[in-house]
C-alpha cells in the first residue's frame, strides 16, 4: 500500500468517526433541546404542532408558573437541603469509617469490612419495607428525618474512600506520629487534605443519586410541604397531564443543579466510577 | 509504626470504634437490622393497621405455588410470573446497551481532536435521568405531538402508540433506557479497559497482516472480558431491582400490567395495598435472584478471563 492512499484511508476512518460521533452527539443533545424549546413555548397553544421547533416569543411565564402553581419553591428548597445533609452526611461518616478500615488495627476489622461489602448486594427493596416500618414507629414519616438520616449511610462510600486512602503512602504519617499526632490529627491534617478528589467524587455521585432519588421520598411524603422536586414534579403531572409546557419547565428546573455539579466536577466525578469499579 | 504480631490494645480498639460508630451505628439500624426484620415479616400477614400475624410459609407458598383444576396447571400468584417476564424482557435491553458503549467507546479511543468534549456530550443524558428525563420522554413519545413520530412522519412512517401500546411499551422504556445509558458508566468503564490494552498487540497483529474484524475478534474482545463481565453482571443486578421509577412515572407499570416489573410490584404490595408480609417476601425471592448472580460472580469474576 503506497503512503499516500494510506493517508487518505486514515483521513477516510477519521472523517467516518466524525460523523458517528457527530450523529450520536446530536441525538443526544436534540431531546434536551427540545425540552427547554417546548418550556418556553405558548402556555395556551397546549396542542403543540412539533413541526414548530422554535418558541413564537420566549415564555418565561412559564417557569414562573410552575414556581408558583405547584409550589416549586417550596419543594426546591426541600431538595436542597435533603441532597446537602445526605452528602455532607454521606461524606463525613464514610470517611471515617473508611480510615478506622484503611488504617487502625482492631478487633474483627476484616470481618466487619466484608459485612459491609456483602450489604452491597442486597437490594434496597429488601431493606425499604422494614425501614418504612421503623419510621412510621418512630413517627418520622412525612419529615426530614424520614427522608434524610436513612440515606447517611453509605456501605458504598466507605468502600470507595477505604481503598483510596490505602493508596496514599503511611510514609506521610510517620512524621504526624513523631510529631505526637493523634489519630485523629492524622485523619484531619494528612489523611483528608491528600484526599480531596476521592472525597469530590464520592459528594459528587452522592448529590446526584440524592437529587434525583425518587422512589425513597415518594414513600415517606405525604403532604406537599414535605414533596422534594421529584416527587413534586410526578404529583404535578398527576394533575395536568396535558400542560406540556410548565412539565417540561419544571423538568429544566430539576435537571439544572445535576447538570451543574457535573460541568464542576466532572474530572472527579469520571474518576470515581473508575475507582469505584475496581472492587476488592 | 507498629508491628505485626503486637497485642491489639484496647485503646486501640475505643479509637477504632470512635472512628466506626457513626456510620456503623447507621448501618445496623437501617441495613442490618432491616435485613434481618424483611426476612422474619415475609414470614408474616400484616397490613399495619391490626397486630402481625405469623404464617410461617404461607407466603411464598401464595407467590411461588401453584395448583392443577381439570389438568391444567395455574399458577396461585400469575401476576408475580408476568411481572418476572416483564422484568426480564426489559433487561434484554442490557447486552444492546452494552454493544453500543462499546462500540463508542472504541470510536472514541483514536487520537481524534474534541474526544473530551464528546465523551461529554455522551455523558449528558446520564447526568440528567431522573424524573425530568422520563417526563420529556413522555413528551417526545406521545403518540400525536412526540417528537419521535413526528420524525417518523416525515419519512412516512406511522409511528405506534409507544407507552400507551401493549406491544410497545416495553421497547418504549428500553429505547429511553438506550439513550440514557449507552455514552454512560459503561463507556467510561470500557474507555478505560481499552487504555489498558498494549499497543504491541496491535502492532503484532499489523505485521501479521490481521483484518480490522480480526482485531477486534482476537484482541480487543478477549481483553476486554473483565470489564464487559463487571458491566454485565452490575447491569443484571440492576436490572432485576430497576424500573419502578420510569413504569411509576410513566405508565403506571400498564398498559394492562405491560411494563409492571417485580419493583413495582413490591411497591404495590407494600405501599398501595398494605400487604406488608407478602411484599416482604416477594423481596426475599428478588434478594435470592440477586444472590445466584453475585455468586456467580463472585465464581468466576476472579478470574479475569481472557485468553493471551
Amino acid at each position: 500500500m503506497s503512503s499516500l492512499s494510506r493517508t487518505t484511508s486514515r483521513r477516510l476512518a477519521h472523517g467516518l468517526s466524525y460523523l458517528f460521533l457527530s450523529v450520536v452527539g446530536i441525538s443526544m443533545v436534540v431531546p434536551l433541546l427540545w425540552m427547554v424549546a417546548t418550556s418556553l413555548k405558548s402556555p395556551t397553544a397546549d396542542v403543540l404542532d412539533p413541526a414548530q421547533w422554535l418558541p413564537d416569543r420566549l415564555h418565561w411565564e412559564n417557569y414562573h408558573k410552575v414556581w408558583v402553581e405547584i409550589d416549586f419553591a417550596r419543594a426546591l428548597v426541600n431538595s436542597t437541603f435533603v441532597t446537602v445533609a445526605v452528602t455532607a452526611g454521606q461524606v463525613f461518616t464514610s470517611s471515617l469509617a473508611a480510615f478506622a478500615f484503611a488504617r487502625l488495627r482492631f478487633f474483627g476489622r476484616d470481618k466487619i469490612f466484608l459485612g459491609y461489602l456483602a450489604t452491597l448486594m442486597v437490594p434496597s427493596t429488601v431493606t425499604m419495607i422494614p425501614v418504612f416500618i421503623l419510621l412510621r414507629e418512630l413517627r418520622w414519616i412525612n419529615s426530614y428525618y424520614a427522608l434524610i438520616i436513612p440515606a447517611m449511610f453509605s456501605a458504598y462510600g466507605t468502600f470507595l474512600l477505604r481503598q483510596f486512602f490505602l493508596s496514599i503512602p503511611p510514609d506521610l504519617e510517620d512524621a504526624a506520629v513523631i510529631d505526637g499526632c493523634s489519630s485523629f490529627g492524622i485523619y484531619r491534617n494528612v489523611i483528608l487534605p491528600l484526599s480531596k478528589p476521592a472525597l469530590s467524587a464520592l459528594a459528587i455521585l452522592t448529590f446526584i443519586g440524592s437529587w434525583r432519588s425518587f422512589m425513597w421520598p415518594l414513600i415517606v411524603t405525604h403532604e406537599k410541604e414535605m414533596f422534594t422536586l421529584p416527587v413534586a414534579l410526578a404529583s404535578f403531572q398527576e394533575m395536568f397531564t396535558v400542560q406540556w409546557t410548565l412539565l417540561m419547565a419544571g423538568s429544566v428546573i430539576m435537571i439544572l443543579p445535576m447538570l451543574l455539579v457535573f460541568i464542576v466536577g466532572q474530572r472527579f466525578f469520571i474518576e470515581g466510577i473508575r475507582v469505584g469499579a475496581v472492587k476488592g | 509504626m507498629r508491628k505485626k504480631g503486637t497485642p491489639v490494645k484496647w485503646r486501640e480498639n475505643l479509637t477504632a470504634l470512635a472512628f466506626l460508630s457513626p456510620n456503623l451505628i447507621g448501618f445496623l439500624i437501617f441495613t442490618l437490622l432491616p435485613v434481618l426484620a424483611g426476612f422474619l415479616l415475609s414470614l408474616c400477614h400484616w397490613d399495619l393497621f391490626h397486630p402481625p400475624r405469623f404464617v410461617g410459609l404461607r407466603n411464598f407458598v401464595d407467590l411461588l405455588g401453584w395448583y392443577t383444576d381439570e389438568g391444567k396447571v395455574h399458577a396461585n400468584d400469575p401476576r408475580f410470573w408476568k411481572y418476572l417476564g416483564n422484568t426480564f424482557f426489559l433487561m434484554m435491553g442490557i447486552p444492546i446497551n452494552m454493544a453500543a458503549s462499546l462500540l463508542l467507546a472504541m470510536v472514541l479511543n483514536q487520537k481524534l481532536v474534541g474526544r473530551t468534549f464528546f465523551r461529554t456530550i455522551f455523558f449528558l443524558p446520564t447526568i440528567c435521568m431522573g424524573v425530568g428525563v422520563m417526563l420529556l420522554w413522555m413528551w417526545i413519545l406521545n403518540p400525536e405531538f412526540g417528537l419521535l413520530n413526528y420524525l417518523l412522519s416525515l419519512v412516512n412512517i406511522q409511528g405506534p402508540a409507544w407507552l400507551k401500546s401493549y406491544a410497545w411499551a416495553k421497547p418504549s422504556l428500553m429505547m429511553m433506557q438506550l439513550w440514557v445509558a449507552m455514552g454512560g458508566t459503561s463507556m467510561i468503564l470500557y474507555l478505560a479497559g481499552l487504555q489498558g490494552i498494549p499497543p504491541e498487540l496491535y502492532e503484532a497483529a499489523d505485521v501479521d497482516g490481521a483484518s480490522g474484524w480480526d482485531r477486534f475478534r482476537h484482541i480487543t474482545l478477549p481483553l476486554l472480558t473483565p470489564t464487559t463481565f463487571f458491566i454485565f453482571i452490575t447491569s443484571v443486578i440492576g436490572g432485576f431491582q430497576g424500573g419502578f421509577d420510569a413504569a411509576y412515572i410513566m405508565t403506571r407499570g400498564g398498559p394492562d400490567g405491560a411494563t409492571t416489573t417485580i419493583s413495582y410490584y413490591i411497591f404495590s404490595h407494600a405501599f398501595e395495598w398494605f400487604n406488608m408480609g407478602y411484599a416482604a417476601a416477594i423481596a426475599v425471592v428478588l434478594f435470592g435472584l440477586v444472590l445466584v448472580v453475585t455468586l456467580i460472580n463472585w465464581r468466576y469474576g476472579g478470574k479475569r478471563v481472557h485468553y493471551v
